[in-house]
């Protein structure tokens, strides 16, 4: 049953993906100054949201599990932070992709960029350091402490286009940015399909997580024989 | 009271056992050297290029001897089950955590007090031009290292690779701090006193020393005892 959920879900959003892009690339005019490239937000803007939120997600299971030690929760924590991460790595690269175009080099050593980029590595760090702990108990505490420290960073990475004068374009969907309508709905729009996404690959990534936590458990009862 | 004693204790305790081996003090100080010495290969030292970099080059050379003394930090314990009959004896976790903290604090400041002049003979560099400021972004960024640095230092102590670990996790943390220290320093090493943006810098120090070290006195009873 839960299985076949997983598939629908799945299908709706490589069908909303579908429809999306067909209207990203029919309906919509080209924006004045970009041209045609300009439809990266679509996809830019609502991977890093999503990245975020997933990372806000894996906090929240660290700090869960800290309080409850249900190893429930780790796994939430672990494929969150993968998720989190493809997420980012699609974030990053789309990015570089429209800087190619617009600016005419694939990387700047802005603060935003910088700070997406410290952001990512200190998860991918998180992952590393799981590998380095055999224990399940202890990976999933150490892993929690290292989970929460590394969320300090994301406001920052998030605000960072106020704080500091950058040279990736000021926000369009808060504060003084403006953005039109038909744009605006077509960019939350998109978001909805890649929302799916993520809570698939979390879902499937928790699953994994189960069958591994049983079958670590039928080993050890193995070995006690 | 009580704690800050036990803070008081466990400091002292570190750094006179590190003072009659000096097996990390030593290690670290030469290494500092070391890529004191390897950075002149990397780039033309004129005067005036230095005088760009300089900030960026010292705290370079701090982190990474920094890592070689915090490596050691919590890993010293480990012989003889140390770390155990610290974790069970009545100081609680957090101030054995700031103890330690403290006397790494103190031993990197000595290793930046050896550092700076030698930096300053090699390179050219008249760091003292604002003593007062420099003397403060050394402690305020010196604090964020040890702060980071003793937390993963404890964090990682029990794992295997624990050497290769350690970096990988320290120095993508400490970036704000670094940064901030380079920018600094930059600017102090040529003379300017901080103002408009370097203040700040400087906010930005503080605030990142003031966040990781109520995180790291939070969550180390975690890591250490579960």
């Amino acid at each position: 049953m839960r299985e076949k959920i997983l598939y629908v879900v799945g299908a709706l959003a490589a069908l909303l993906l579908a429809r999306n892009i067909w209207a990203m690339l029919t309906g919509l005019p080209d924006e004045a100054f970009q041209g045609a490239i300009f439809r990266i937000i679509f996809f830019h803007v609502p991977a890093a949201f999503t990245c975020f939120l997933l990372f806000f997600v894996a906090l929240t299971a660290s700090v869960s599990y800290l309080k409850t030690g249900r190893m429930q929760w780790d796994s939430l924590a672990v494929s969150a932070t993968e998720a989190g991460l493809a997420f980012g790595a699609a974030n990053l690269v789309s990015g570089m992709i429209w800087a190619r175009i617009i600016w005419g080099i694939w990387w700047t050593w802005d603060w935003r960029l910088t700070s997406m980029l410290v952001c990512w590595l200190l998860y991918a760090g998180y992952l590393v350091l799981r590998r380095a702990v055999e224990e399940p108990a202890q990976r999933a505490r150490l892993s929690a402490v290292l989970s929460i420290l590394s969320f300090t960073v994301v406001p920052f990475v998030f605000f960072s286009i106020k704080w500091f004068r950058t040279q990736h374009p000021q926000p369009v969907l808060y504060g003084e940015g403006k953005m039109d309508a038909a744009y605006r709905a077509m960019l939350y729009g998109n978001w909805v399909p890649l929302l799916m996404i993520a809570a698939l690959l979390v879902a499937v990534r928790m699953r994994q997580e189960r069958r591994l936590r049983e079958l670590d458990a039928l080993r050890r009862e193995a070995h006690a024989f | 009271m009580q704690y800050l004693r036990q803070v008081w204790t466990i400091a002292a305790k570190d750094l006179r056992s590190e003072l009659r081996t000096k097996e990390a003090l030593n290690a670290s100080l030469s290494f500092a050297l070391v890529i004191l010495l390897l950075f002149s290969f990397a780039f033309d030292p004129t005067a005036e290029m230095t005088r760009e970099i300089s900030g960026g080059l010292l705290w370079l050379v701090f982190a990474f001897a920094g890592a070689l003394l915090l490596n050691r930090s919590f890993a010293r314990e480990l012989e003889n089950d140390c770390l155990d009959v610290l974790v069970t004896s009545p100081v609680p976790a957090s101030a054995l955590f700031l103890g330690k903290a403290l006397a790494n604090w103190v031993l990197l400041l000595g290793i930046e007090a050896v550092c700076l002049p030698v930096f300053g003979v090699f390179y050219n560099v008249d760091w003292a031009r604002q003593p007062g400021w420099l003397a403060l972004v050394l402690l305020l960024a010196t604090w964020g290292i040890t702060v980071i640095g003793t937390m993963f230092s404890a964090l990682t102590v029990n794992l295997r690779l624990r050497e290769l670990m350690l970096p990988m996790l320290v120095y993508p943390m400490l970036i704000p701090c670094l940064m901030a220290a380079m920018q600094l320093t930059t600017a102090l090493v040529a003379g300017q006193a901080p103002e408009g943006d370097q203040l700040a810098w400087l906010r930005m120090l503080a605030g990142f020393d003031i966040i990781f070290t109520a995180l790291s006195v939070a969550l180390v009873e975690t890591v250490l005892i579960g």
